[in-house]
């Protein structure tokens, strides 16, 4: 069995969630997606290793898990959105984790994104028809 | 007979709803983004369309991946929004019209878009956020409105070119319908925006500028594009902007640029606002 190649394969830094992913992280995703219920949030946040058990997450993910490891888990195949369940009410913003993704502050994050939009009134000046307040 | 009177765009991100529920809208990070959605608003008052149809993606409220639809039509009375795992207070239900849903249903399916019926679903920020943007929240919602799911989130995700056409369909199945009403058609999401990985924080602000011009006059561009040229260019979640796409394709050939708007960056994202006019009202 083999999984087929794909021309998204060499975008770099780029973890495209496919069926690759989303197969072999199915476990994961799922307790993460278990996060929409508050309950599930109270019951992870009593016994996260326990949690983890339920869900049936081998140790790779488990470990993962128990670290907060956000790389990690979505190189292993979590959803960014998913992700999003469990960083979003610990206090890591999708900033904070793009931050983290990058090894940079979450300052340093935003400053790089802010700087996207130098020269943004010009650009729209140029084109013409938008919106100029 | 119902008519499209036009269709509008709209980022969804989660931040723009936290921002109308925190009153932080005329704060200076947020005024440019928001004051730029007053045209947007003005159209949609004068025109008081009858039904929205509101095309975006769920991020994992209504679909878990244990079943993923390609396209998704709510074929219900109501549809709640509820807590994505953040804790916030979900906004009011939201009418639907099922009669009209079950007709476009049937319309979209003769035409080979054999679409996923929903009788039960959860509107997720995707769908709530452009609906608060354009009409603030509100205890009673003053559009009918009718969700259209499309997988932007588990690939394989439809090409820019299927969703183009499933627009055309929508067009057909829409003017088909007996009842007079005045239909909106809402394209949400994007535009590039990358939040994932180390590449996160990706924004092409000219490869946007690009996107809503050619979305405008020339939409058949885009769809010459692959889903992974366009990941490369705008982000792994920019990939969302060929649901713009399904909201133009549902236009006439020739439309009226009523407003646009860029902003950048609004969180992790460049956000657009198209209003395009049909031609004939």
């Amino acid at each position: 069995m083999s999984w087929s190649p794909h021309d998204y394969d060499d975008i770099e830094g780029t973890y495209v969630f496919d069926g690759k992913h989303a197969h072999g992280a199915y476990a994961l995703n799922k307790l993460l997606f278990s996060f929409c219920e508050e309950s599930s949030r109270s019951e992870f946040e009593r016994d996260p290793a326990a949690y983890c058990d339920k869900y049936g997450l081998d140790t790779r993910y488990r470990q993962l898990v128990l670290t907060q490891d956000f790389l990690g888990m979505l190189r292993a195949g979590a959803n960014i959105y998913y992700l999003a369940k469990m960083a979003i009410p610990r206090g890591t913003s999708v900033q904070d984790a793009g931050a983290r993704f990058q090894g940079i502050t979450t300052e340093e994050f935003q400053q790089k994104l802010l700087a996207k939009g130098d020269g943004l009134v010009d650009k729209l000046s140029a084109r013409g028809g938008y919106w100029v307040g | 007979m119902a008519r499209i009177i036009g269709g509008v765009t709209s980022s969804h991100i989660p931040a723009v709803g936290n921002a109308i529920a925190n009153g932080l809208t005329q704060e200076p990070y947020w005024k440019r983004f928001f004051d730029g959605y007053e045209p947007a608003k003005a159209w949609l008052q004068k025109h008081q369309p009858d039904v929205a149809i509101v095309v975006y993606n769920d991020h994992g409220l209504n679909f878990f991946l244990d079943k993923v639809p390609t396209f998704a039509l709510g074929c219900a009375d109501t549809y709640s929004n509820a807590d994505e795992g953040w804790a916030l207070k979900p906004v009011s239900p939201f009418t639907g019209n099922a009669p009209f849903s079950w007709h476009l249903a049937e319309r979209l399916v003769e035409q080979e878009f054999d679409i996923c019926t929903c009788q039960e679903m959860r509107v997720d920020h995707g769908f709530v956020n452009p609906i608060r943007a354009l009409y603030g929240t509100r205890d009673v919602w003053p559009i009918a409105t009718i969700p259209l799911a499309v997988n932007t989130v588990q690939h394989p995700v439809p090409s820019a070119l299927r969703c183009f056409k499933l627009g055309r369909a929508l067009r057909a199945a829409i003017e088909s319908y007996d009842d007079d009403l005045k239909v909106v058609v809402f394209g949400t999401g994007g535009l590039s925006h990358q939040l994932q990985g180390e590449r996160a924080g990706l924004i092409d602000v000219d490869f946007d500028l690009e996107c809503m011009d050619r979305i405008a006059s020339d939409p058949e561009w885009l769809t010459r594009f692959t889903n992974s040229e366009i990941m490369r260019r705008t982000g792994t979640e920019g990939i969302e902007t060929i649901m713009w796409l399904v909201m133009r394709g549902a236009l006439p050939e020739n439309v009226k640029v009523v407003h646009k708007h860029y902003h950048a960056p609004i969180s992790n994202t460049g956000a657009g606002v198209l209003v395009l006019e049909n031609a004939f009202i």
